[in-house]
């Protein structure tokens, strides 16, 4: 299953200044760890040393966050977007 | 001159430059302002305050951005208010209300928003933008017009209607979001990552204008003659202004300011509706999860509050507590402090009042400690809120009769012409059935 991530500013350092890649997997976690051998970094980035998505990383799966899905485990079907959004703070 | 030496993560210490950054690179963590402190310390005095303009800039050291003309409407030195009758109410013995209702767009997001674009201009930018519950798009539309800034702010669709015109009339582009707030910042984010020539004021410059709710805390301790209350009470939102509060207290006393190193309880304030920290604090647990706000508290109204952890961790630190409250309890929160103290609050300012009332009841904020309750919006942004629950105490004819048999004095909204007597309850308008014809008014 392909889908479109969407990389914030900080992390485009590590995709050459591209802010959408496309990457196979068929849950969140596994489009994330491909996304970390297409660009390798990003997991160093995104995931805490348990594997977790880090405090601050918020992971929306089709303007979805997924900690209201399945989290890392919410499957994918293809086609959709998912975007990567480091928290913001109130107004 | 100021005296930032850079920003620096707060989660993994990684140092940055003076820019418009606001997470770090490596993990995401917020970025805190670094000041040299000792240079403060030679430099401030509390005789050189006092002399400082009647603005949040008196306190220009503390703060990241050095401009002699700042984009300043007038925020901050807002009342301290001692509340006696209050106190009294919720048996509570020094009581003060930092009425930040007086700010120039009536929300302490003023104080931010001044710090905000001051350093957005230095920086260079040119367009003022931001994700707002309400009060932050009032106020970042007219700094931005003050500035001579394009503004473009961003809010929920279903947004209070005087927080809509109250940020439409300075003239810059409002977006009405069809989604929640939390809606909104996610976007918001990601247009930053697109539209790096913006200063959100609260994503890319957001560093830096989070400092401006330390002026809270500095007012009140220059108010209260140079000392730091024993506790606060706080509405949460991301958490930021909490976090920022007990920092301020915490700056003054390495600044040499305050004489005694501060002891402030900082307790927190959500509606039931949206409490994804109070739920945290009463469970014990580190772990924030974000929620689905249904509030009338839309100011507070964030389900995934970004700055959460902070709050939490400043709250149990601090010795104190947080707590959440209704709607009802909102609306009662409302009308307790109008009616005793004269103060109008928006629905965040009910939160905080109710909250108050709750922790006061449980024994948590008590009759021995000098309380500062933080009211930071006014009650005209949110009369919908109201607007079932008050109106006119009686409803007459231009006639004495229909006075005399119409309006009850000794009972109704509180006795008139007795001197003091008890406070009476005043339950929504009373209609008098008129026996004239009113074809002609």
């Amino acid at each position: 299953m392909t889908v479109t991530v969407r990389i914030p500013t900080q992390l485009r350092t590590l995709t050459g200044g591209t802010g959408e890649v496309a990457v196979e997997g068929s849950t969140v976690r596994e489009v994330l760890k491909a996304l970390d051998a297409a660009h390798p970094g990003m997991g160093d980035r995104l995931f805490d040393e348990d594997g977790s998505l880090r405090r601050f990383v918020n992971v929306f799966l089709a303007e979805e966050d997924v900690r209201f899905l399945d989290g890392l485990d919410t499957q994918v079907t293809g086609g959709e977007t998912l975007s990567i959004v480091p928290a913001v703070a109130g107004g | 001159m100021d005296f930032v030496t850079g920003l620096r993560c707060r989660e993994c210490s990684r140092t940055y430059p003076i820019e418009a950054l606001h997470v770090c690179d490596f993990c995401f963590g917020p970025l805190e302002v670094d000041y040299d402190y000792d240079a403060v310390a030679a430099h401030v005095s509390r005789e050189q305050v006092a002399a400082g303009p009647k603005t949040i800039w008196r306190y220009a050291p503390l703060l990241p951005v050095s401009d002699p003309s700042p984009i300043d409407l007038g925020a901050g030195l807002t009342p301290l208010v001692r509340a006696d009758r209050l106190a009294a109410e919720l048996g509570l013995g020094e009581l003060w209300i930092k009425n930040d209702t007086a700010n120039p767009t009536g929300s302490f997001k003023d104080r931010v928003v001044s710090v905000a674009l001051t350093k957005a201009r230095q920086l260079g930018f040119k367009v003022a933008a931001c994700a707002s519950t309400g009060n932050l798009a009032n106020s970042v539309a007219a700094h931005a017009a003050r500035a001579g800034m394009v503004s473009i702010v961003f809010i929920p669709h279903d947004l209070e209607k005087a927080k809509v015109v109250t940020t439409a009339v300075y003239g810059g582009h409002v977006v009405a979001v069809k989604g929640t707030y939390d809606d909104v910042n996610r976007l918001c984010a990601e247009l930053a990552s697109e539209h790096p020539a913006w200063a959100f004021v609260n994503v890319n410059v957001r560093t830096y204008y989070a400092e401006g709710s330390k002026t809270l805390a500095f007012e009140v301790a220059e108010q209260l003659g140079w000392e730091a209350p024993d506790h606060v009470v706080v509405p949460i939102a991301s958490g930021s202004q909490l976090t920022k509060i007990r920092k301020g207290f915490s700056e003054l006393h390495r600044v040499g300011l305050l004489d005694s190193e501060p002891r402030v309880r900082v307790s927190g304030a959500q509606a039931t509706g949206c409490s994804p920290v109070a739920t945290a604090f009463a469970e014990g647990t580190d772990a924030i999860r974000p929620v689905r706000p249904a509030t009338i508290a839309k100011s507070l109204a964030i389900g995934n509050p970004a700055d959460g952890w902070y709050a939490l961790a400043a709250i149990r630190e601090s010795g104190g507590s947080c707590a959440a409250v209704t709607d009802s309890e909102i609306i009662d929160g409302i009308r307790l402090l109008a009616r005793t103290e004269g103060i109008f609050a928006e629905t965040a300012g009910g939160v905080t009042i109710a909250t108050l009332a709750k922790l006061a009841a449980e024994g948590t904020v008590r009759s021995d400690e000098r309380v500062v309750a933080y009211v930071t919006g006014h009650g005209l942004k949110t009369v919908e809120a109201l607007a079932t629950t008050v109106g006119p105490t009686a409803t007459i004819d231009p006639t004495l009769e229909s006075f005399v048999a119409g309006v009850d004095l000794e009972t109704g909204a509180g006795p008139v012409g007795t001197g003091a007597g008890p406070v009476g309850t005043g339950d929504g308008p009373v209609e008098i059935e008129s026996d004239f014809d009113r074809g002609g008014l």
